[in-house]
């Protein structure tokens, strides 16, 4: 063994941010857990598409889960909603709420300080390994979803949420449009989830931090909260897709939704980085502090979502909670409108456009005692019609269940010949009726938009 | 060997809230030096070691590590390495990922090779690609200790290296450790193993309740160990307690209950001068002495006397 010598004393210079990412890297891979979810993300899709598009029982619960077996477009559309309700929360847990208490349980901390010297880089290198896994993992399921539908299904034309014809092209380019919108909010649950990683260590709920806030959201949501309130609430930002699915797009609250979610992000991020730096390393008992976290960590988010509301508010002058009769009759008719179309082409009638409809809806909510305005599946609606050359005017009436977030579901309640059956007849065989039940949005934010 | 001292350290003292962990410690450790960090639980060798690696900073004192004063949290002196508590791995990655990602992780391009070495010396080359979790404590020991090694670091710093280990892991790590000071670094470990420490250490520092209470060569500790206790085994336990007890500068101390089939012994406390006068009077007697050594070795004695653990182990 050669002898050392005395160098001239100088001190160690922390590691750089990029081999400390790379060093992320390596022990998230290593993980075998997040190799089975990354499996995972990869099938599950693209068998629950194949095998659910041709049941004869579709998931009509869920926007464009009635349509799977008729487009392998609606597939992924469909795997869109389960992600954002809790499937995307859950992914941030396992990647991003683990990530900082991985350390604490392995208790690998010191280890990690004594090789980086620097608690800033551990903090960036681990936020951004994250990133990355996240967005694998998101690009899995997308890709997944896609594949696996149009393999098993086709690449057919589908009607948007205002019953418009979207041809494969445009559902391709609004499909990916549509996984991109989820990016944003992602990135507010994966900061929630170091946050709740980097404060409270070891604890379960550290862990499941995302999930946690998704469940509370989701349960805010299900309210008929002010319309402000829940565009400023981050996981309303994982269904604002739907607002391009329609012709003009509905972008408002699509914008709004990247916006607040990277404000959550942000925000998310410089405070678990504040807990982070000022952690007391030679603590080792170390697990969290709760009490302590809902001042630091819970407290700022509730305040942002607080101010969020009024400049959303005081932005879009967005008053109630944005279900009402008029802008509800509006896109009712309109869908009605496209489908029609849609409907006689298949039946191979003379061709009409939506113009010449003129179709119009009246709707009702639960009766006369009750106000014609705010989500419910009490609505009743008759929709009414003109045809080109002849003088009588056609109805149909729609049992209509609206949600709090805007999207309805029209269920057709006749006359038979137009919205009574499921399916038509065609001049080659029975097709689905596109007027018997269908998916529809209520754009929340239309009224401030003047569109009324 | 150069004489610049590795680790200077003067009246150093660290408080978390209540609870002072260190106060006014002084330390100093040559280069090239294996020195040794005893005391019994919450005695402050953590604290100590962690400030030694730049884990914390002192809230009084001064301490200069390689010639380095020390400044902020986590800057330290180029070439310190070691572990507190215990070494840290990642049970998802083989003993070889564990160190490449590491040297990886430093910058440090190290041939396969090297890293197979280093390995071998710490007794896990036939385990080298296998995934830490399954390793045994012992096991991971040594991966800490080769990763702690991958720097070719001047001063080395290990808490309780040898936790875990069997006699042949013990062997191959202290043969390490010799080797490295051997070739002009420092090592500082802790243990509360006595016996380590006096096959491996050149000195010792003692502390308890944060403070220093003996530091310097092994051979001096012991003579620091005072009055022993010592088992005494006879042909004529009877005669050998009768003169025992006439001996008005030892002790005759209560030991243990004896279990049946156990030879007949005597405890008997005193220094080992007045040891070697009840020998020669037992002896003078007529009384063969079958058995006679110290109950606890010298070092641990010295241990427990200067600790004043022996206070609360021992009851006449």
């Amino acid at each position: 063994m050669t002898a050392l010598t005395l160098d001239e004393p100088r001190r160690t210079e922390p590691v750089a941010l990029r081999r400390g990412y790379r060093f992320e890297m390596v022990k998230l891979v290593s993980q075998w857990r997040l190799r089975v979810v990354l499996l995972a993300c990869l099938l599950a899709p693209a068998i629950y598409t194949a095998v659910v598009s041709r049941q004869t029982t579709l998931p009509a619960d869920a926007v464009y889960g009635r349509l799977m077996n008729q487009s392998g477009w609606a597939g992924s559309l469909t795997i869109l909603v389960f992600m954002g309700t809790l499937a995307l929360p859950l992914l941030t847990s396992v990647v991003a709420g683990d990530i900082f208490a991985a350390e604490d349980r392995l208790g690998t901390w010191r280890h990690l300080l004594i090789a980086v010297r620097s608690p800033r880089r551990i903090f960036w290198a681990k936020t951004l390994a994250a990133l990355t896994a996240t967005l694998v993992l998101l690009a899995a399921l997308a890709l997944s979803s896609v594949v696996g539908g149009v393999l098993s299904v086709g690449a057919h034309p589908l009607p948007g949420l205002d019953g418009h014809q979207l041809s494969s092209a445009a559902l391709a380019r609004t499909i990916a449009l549509a996984w991109l919108s989820v990016v944003p909010p992602t990135l507010a649950f994966s900061a929630v989830g170091l946050l709740g990683s980097v404060a409270l260590g070891r604890s379960p709920l550290g862990l499941l931090m995302p999930v946690a806030v998704a469940l509370v959201l989701e349960g805010v949501q299900l309210l008929p909260i002010p319309v402000a309130l829940r565009m400023a609430l981050p996981i309303n930002a994982f269904l604002s897709y739907r607002g391009l699915t329609t012709e003009p797009a509905q972008l408002s609250a699509l914008w709004i939704g990247i916006a607040v979610s990277l404000a959550w992000t942000a925000l998310a991020t410089f405070l678990a980085y504040r807990i982070f730096t000022r952690r007391d390393f030679t603590n080792i008992a170390f697990d969290g502090n709760a009490s302590r976290f809902a001042l630091v960590g819970l407290a700022p988010l509730v305040a942002l979502a607080v101010v969020s509301t009024g400049v959303i508010a005081a932005a879009t002058g967005a008053v109630g909670n944005g279900v009402e009769r008029v802008k509800l009759e509006s896109a009712l008719s309109t869908s009605f409108s496209h489908l029609y179309v849609l409907q006689t082409e298949r039946l191979g009638r003379p061709v009409v456009t939506e113009g010449e409809l003129h179709a119009t809806a009246a709707c009702d909510k639960g009766g006369e005692r009750v106000e014609d305005a705010g989500p419910g599946a009490d609505w009743r609606c008759v929709v009414t019609w003109t045809l080109p050359g002849a003088t009588a005017e056609g109805n149909a009436i729609y049992q209509l269940d609206v949600l709090p977030d805007g999207r309805f579901t029209a269920d057709g309640d006749g006359p038979k010949e137009v919205n009574g059956f499921f399916q038509v007849r065609t001049p080659t065989g029975d097709a689905p009726n596109p007027l018997w039940q269908f998916d529809g949005l209520v754009d929340l934010l239309a009224e401030a938009k003047g569109q009324e | 060997m150069s004489a610049r001292a590795a680790v200077h350290a003067r009246s150093l003292t660290k408080i978390f809230g209540d609870v002072i962990a260190l106060e006014d410690v002084d330390l100093d450790v040559p280069a090239g030096q294996i020195h040794g960090l005893v005391g019994p639980n919450g005695a402050g060798k953590t604290t100590l070691l962690g400030l030694l690696l730049g884990l914390s900073v002192a809230d009084k004192g001064t301490l200069e590590i390689l010639g380095v004063p020390s400044g902020d949290v986590l800057s330290v002196a180029h070439g310190v390495a070691g572990f507190v508590d215990s070494p840290g791995s990642y049970p998802g990655l083989t003993a070889r990922q564990n160190l490449t990602s590491l040297a990886s992780l430093r910058g440090e391009v190290r041939a396969s090779g090297d890293i197979d070495d280093l390995l071998d010396r710490v007794g896990l080359g036939e385990v080298a690609d296998d995934t830490v979790r399954g390793f045994s404590l012992g096991m991971r020991q040594r991966l800490g200790l080769a990763a702690a090694l991958l720097g070719k670091p001047r001063l080395l710093i290990l808490d309780e290296p040898a936790n875990g280990l069997d006699p042949v892991g013990k062997r191959q790590v202290h043969q390490v450790l010799t080797d490295l000071a051997d070739s002009g670094a420092t090592v500082i470990l802790s243990s509360h193993r006595m016996d380590d420490l006096a096959a491996l250490c050149d000195e010792v520092t003692l502390l308890a309740t944060g403070r220093v209470v003996f530091s310097g060569p092994v051979s001096k500790l012991e003579a620091e160990s005072g009055e022993l206790d010592y088992r005494l085994v006879t042909s004529d336990p009877a005669e050998a307690r009768r003169i025992a007890e006439e001996e008005t500068s030892l002790t005759l101390v209560a030991g243990r209950k004896q279990a049946a089939g156990d030879k007949p012994a005597l405890v008997v406390r005193g220094h080992e001068a007045e040891i070697d006068d009840l020998v020669r009077r037992l002896v003078g007697a007529g009384a063969a002495i079958r058995e006679l050594g110290p109950v606890v070795p010298p070092l641990e004695a010295a241990f427990l006397a200067l600790t004043g653990a022996d206070d609360q182990e021992l009851t006449r």
